[in-house]
């Protein structure tokens, strides 16, 4: 595959690291040096120019690219150069940008700004960190159709309140299908009847909202629910997705901001978050707001600098666990060095997020499962393909294979499939398929 | 003497407006003009009516200049004076009838003003002496007080940004649409015809159950009542008001009362397939739940009073009715409250100072500036805790701004503050001219006009009138009246410097 990477900072070098073994890579950045490391360190063309302009993507054979991937750290950039791309050919596009307000709009019919894949850095990181204090107790947590859609993997407990339940009783979950239970390393298709036993593990599939109540079922003790105290400090953007999406899994948590009209402004969009206004490296404001008691503390400041301070500070104050934000993927070790939780560098998540699109091309996304005994598929529906047109009931009792179908997102809404839910062209479907099958489905799609 | 040349209000655009508005009031004169006709009464009184009206007004078209904009100062200014001259022009035809108390300049002034806000206190003493047409003008000026009013809340003070008013817009704002249609006269129409419509639907329900139950509800009665129930203003060409019929029209008469108080706005949407915009509206919820509080109370005082033998459905019917009649800030009555022990008393008492909703006929200080005041309060209370947090006050789920929650402060606490004035000079002034006026009867007779609900308690009951108060106690009334209806600030503005200098 021939792909044309602009933008050679951390998020671009990092991608290339990835392709560069299996791939034709072409990197393309302004600044001479960069680009100059970039060439010994890896097997990678390079080019020095503005990757926005048609002399510059011309040399970089833009027009047989397979794909181009604009990642610099400016959102107008990485637009800009998808559009010139488009120019020349078909490849298939993919943006970074910083701004949710981008996304929106991209969302709004998947192909403004000739972006074909959009990647939103502080909305990827706001979602990592939410998966992270969110869902503990889960083994394996990956998102898919733009984390619309979660698969997690549960091992249940001897304790837990559903073991010994059925499917049917412990499946309480509009949104939430069971799709395997794994017992003693073998797979097994759950069905109504079908009982949970302690030690299985489970994979579900629904929406983000409804793996959290289930998590909250099955591990009440190690899940977060609504008396858990989340303090998140800086109310940036990350910080602000961080507390939005907290809010849609049913969580409160409360926000520290300096800035009074940004203050104002997140209390306002923010109903169910406690928005204070106060610099959170006051210790004797932390105190007085028994910040020290809170369970899950997460630095969103703008500065590497402050986040380490509040990080350090939240631990000596004796909080549980404490996620940092860390902008310099340098610092990631630094941070985790000196007892940080969970260090998360956006730039990072950026990266691993756009190699993982890269992989696969109509299996969109993939999660390998047990020692690859299954795997969960992104598959987009393309049309007059062999699973549209048809109830899901009648797929099932004709394709002789172990396949269950978690989600359907169709329109960026999400639907839960039935036995006579009719798949359609353009559908997103998640599904749990035998490994040694997954190449077949695949090509049904 | 302030000198013309340092006026810095286009006053010719301000008249000119009043003018128009005192020009086109002739069209519902002719109404108890062709009443007057039908009973073969004297037409004289609405002739002469129609004759100052159209000489004022004409007069004061000659002032417009067509270079002077209507600005918010002259839109303040047009507000306040076309409140004052329709009420000086509806007292006509009391003075040209000349029957009973209202022969009296300031009586007839009283009863004018009083039904031009849509208050519906009465100095009339025998209703028996006066004719149909001026008892039905009566009420039609009630009427079209309502109508004025919600024009000016839904179109005119929302432009200037006047008290509840700017809630009001933001209320009504969705992502595409900033009013309910872009344009003031546009909006001021749909308005109109709710209102009327709202009406005719009174009319018919009121004119159908007379037919079945009750047959002094005739077609005389059924149009007077529609008029001044969805007005929310109370009065009634009958003694005992709403009393005097069938319980089955007193329920009958609730829901109108409730409906002129409820925000036509949301009404609109609601008729246009939009209902969740009002049944899902916070304002709303605190509106009925206040009602039915306040009714659950006074009809539990009622039923444990024995002095008071209404049996069940009475007791419930009068609790309701007449705590709806009170906090919508109609002032009908259903039996002379006067008469029920103070409890339930003083719960109606309170009543007054709640009102409906802002964008309706209602009057008083309105059910969204205590819900925001009150929220606000219990925010204050949690910043006191957490001095650093920061909380908006919503409202229907937005958030509304500090600037509009101070505003919403301080017009409690002048509403409150106007009203203790008026009860020591009622007081005071009952005292000077040696008139029986207690201190719970001088207080329910200041809320009751400056709040425009009407009725008070003793002599200014219900069943009474405020003939005891001396005249110039009845004087200060008609000014308060006037300032309470249109919210106070458009009137008191006037009175400062800065309004006609800087």
């Amino acid at each position: 595959m021939h792909v044309v990477v602009i933008g050679a900072g951390e998020v671009g070098t990092s991608i290339a690291a990835n392709l560069a073994s299996d791939h034709e890579v072409v990197v393309i950045d302004v600044d001479a040096g960069r680009t100059e490391d970039l060439k010994y360190q890896y097997d990678v063309l390079t080019i020095t120019g503005d990757g926005t302009t048609s002399p510059v993507q011309e040399s970089a054979d833009v027009g047989t690219a397979d794909m181009v991937i604009a990642c610099t750290d400016n959102d107008q950039t990485n637009l800009v150069a998808c559009g010139t791309a488009k120019t020349f050919g078909d490849a298939f596009t993919i943006a970074r940008v910083k701004s949710t307000t981008y996304l929106r709009t991209w969302e709004r019919d998947g192909n403004a700004f000739d972006v074909d894949f959009m990647v939103c850095t502080d909305l990827l990181t706001a979602e990592n960190i939410v998966r992270v204090i969110g869902l503990p107790a889960a083994i394996d947590v990956d998102p898919f159709a733009g984390d619309l859609v979660q698969m997690a993997e549960f091992e249940i407990g001897a304790e837990s309140p559903v073991a010994d339940q059925t499917i049917a009783e412990a499946d309480r979950f509009e949104s939430l299908t069971f799709v395997g239970l794994f017992r003693d390393g073998e797979m097994i298709i759950p069905r109504g009847d079908t009982r949970i036993q302690p030690c299985d593990r489970a994979v579900v599939i629904g929406s983000p909202e409804s793996v959290q109540a289930f998590a909250n079922d099955i591990a009440p003790d190690t899940t977060p629910n609504e008396a858990e105290e989340i303090v998140i400090v800086g109310g940036s953007e990350i910080g602000y997705q961080t507390g939005r999406l907290l809010e849609e899994r049913g969580l409160s948590s409360r926000l520290i901001e300096q800035d009074h009209d940004r203050a104002r402004w997140l209390a306002e969009q923010l109903p169910n978050t406690v928005v204070m206004e106060h610099d959170a490296t006051d210790t004797a404001f932390l105190t007085r707001e028994h910040v020290d008691e809170a369970d899950i503390v997460v630095t969103a400041l703008d500065s590497d600098e402050r986040n380490l301070l509040v990080a350090v500070l939240a631990k000596r104050l004796g909080v549980d666990r404490v996620v940092a934000v860390v902008d310099s993927a340098d610092y990631v070790t630094v941070f985790e060095e000196i007892g940080i939780d969970v260090a998360i560098n956006p730039r990072t998540v950026t990266a691993e997020e756009i190699t993982r699109f890269t992989f696969e091309s109509v299996a969109e996304n993939i999660a390998v499962l047990e020692n690859d005994q299954a795997e969960v598929l992104e598959l987009e529906l393309s049309d007059g393909c062999a699973l549209v047109g048809r109830p899901i009931q009648e797929l099932v009792e004709e394709i002789d294979a172990k396949f269950v179908i978690g989600a359907i997102v169709r329109d960026r809404q999400h639907v839960t499939p039935r036995g006579d839910t009719v798949l359609q062209p353009g559908d997103h479907v998640i599904v749990l398929v035998e490994t040694a099958f997954a190449g077949s489905l695949a090509s049904m799609a | 003497m302030l000198d013309s040349g340092t006026i810095r209000v286009r006053w010719r655009a301000s008249a000119g407006l009043t003018g128009d508005v005192l020009v086109y009031l002739t069209v519902p004169l002719t109404f108890p003009l062709l009443v007057g006709l039908y009973y073969g009464e004297s037409l004289l009184p609405f002739l002469v009516a129609i004759a100052t009206t159209l000489a004022l007004g004409g007069g004061l078209r000659q002032f417009r200049d067509p270079e002077a904009d209507l600005g918010p100062r002259e839109a303040f200014l047009a507000v306040a004076s076309i409140w004052l001259l329709v009420a000086a022009v509806g007292a006509v035809p009391f003075l040209v009838a000349g029957v009973g108390t209202v022969a009296h300049p300031v009586n007839a002034m009283f009863e004018s003003m009083s039904g031009l806000t849509t208050t519906g206190a009465t100095v009339l003493e025998d209703f028996s002496i006066h004719s149909q047409s001026v008892l039905m003008w009566r009420q039609l000026i009630q009427w079209l007080g309502g109508l004025g009013i919600l024009i000016l809340a839904t179109a005119v003070l929302s432009e200037i940004g006047v008290g509840g008013a700017q809630l009001m817009e933001s209320e009504t704002q969705t992502q595409d649409l900033n009013k309910l249609t872009p344009r003031i006269s546009q909006t001021a129409q749909l308005i109109w015809g709710l209102y009327l419509g709202l009406t005719g639907l009174a009319i018919a329900t009121y004119f159908a159950l007379g037919l079945a139950v009750d047959p002094q509800m005739d077609l005389y009665n059924a149009i007077a009542h529609a008029f001044t129930s969805v007005s929310t203003a109370g009065f009634s060409p009958e003694p005992l008001s709403v009393g005097a019929f069938h319980p089955a029209i007193q329920w009958a008469v609730v829901p109108f009362m409730i409906a002129g108080s409820t925000s036509f706005v949301l009404m609109y949407f609601a008729i246009n397939g939009e209902p969740m915009r009002l049944l899902k509206n916070d304002e709303f919820h605190f509106y009925l739940g206040s009602i039915a509080v306040f009714a659950a109370i006074v009809a539990l005082v009622l039923y444990a009073d024995p002095e008071t033998n209404y049996g069940l459905e009475g007791t419930v019917r009068h609790a309701v009715f007449n705590v709806a009649s009170i906090v919508t800030t109609t002032g009908y009555a259903s039996t002379d409250y006067v008469l029920w022990a103070p409890g339930a008393k003083h719960m109606l008492f309170m009543g007054m100072f709640l009102g409906g909703m802002v964008g309706s006929t209602t009057c008083s200080i309105k059910s969204l500036r205590w819900l925001v005041a009150l929220r606000a309060f219990k925010r204050d209370l949690f910043t006191s805790i957490h001095p650093e947090s920061i909380r908006p006050v919503r409202n229907s789920g937005k958030p509304v701004d500090e600037e509009t929650i101070r505003d919403i402060y301080a017009y409690i606490l002048l509403s409150v503050v106007i009203f203790f004035l008026l009860t020591v000079f009622v007081v005071a002034d009952a005292e000077r001219a040696g008139a029986r006026v207690g201190e719970f009867e001088a207080m329910g007779a200041a809320a009751s006009t400056f709040l425009n609900i009407g009725p008070a308690f003793g002599d200014a009951g219900p069943y009474g009138t405020y003939t005891t108060f001396p005249m110039t106690t009845r004087a200060v009334m008609i000014v308060l009246m006037w300032i309470g209806r249109i919210e106070i600030i458009p009137v008191l503005v006037l009175f400062t410097k800065a309004f006609w200098t800087s």
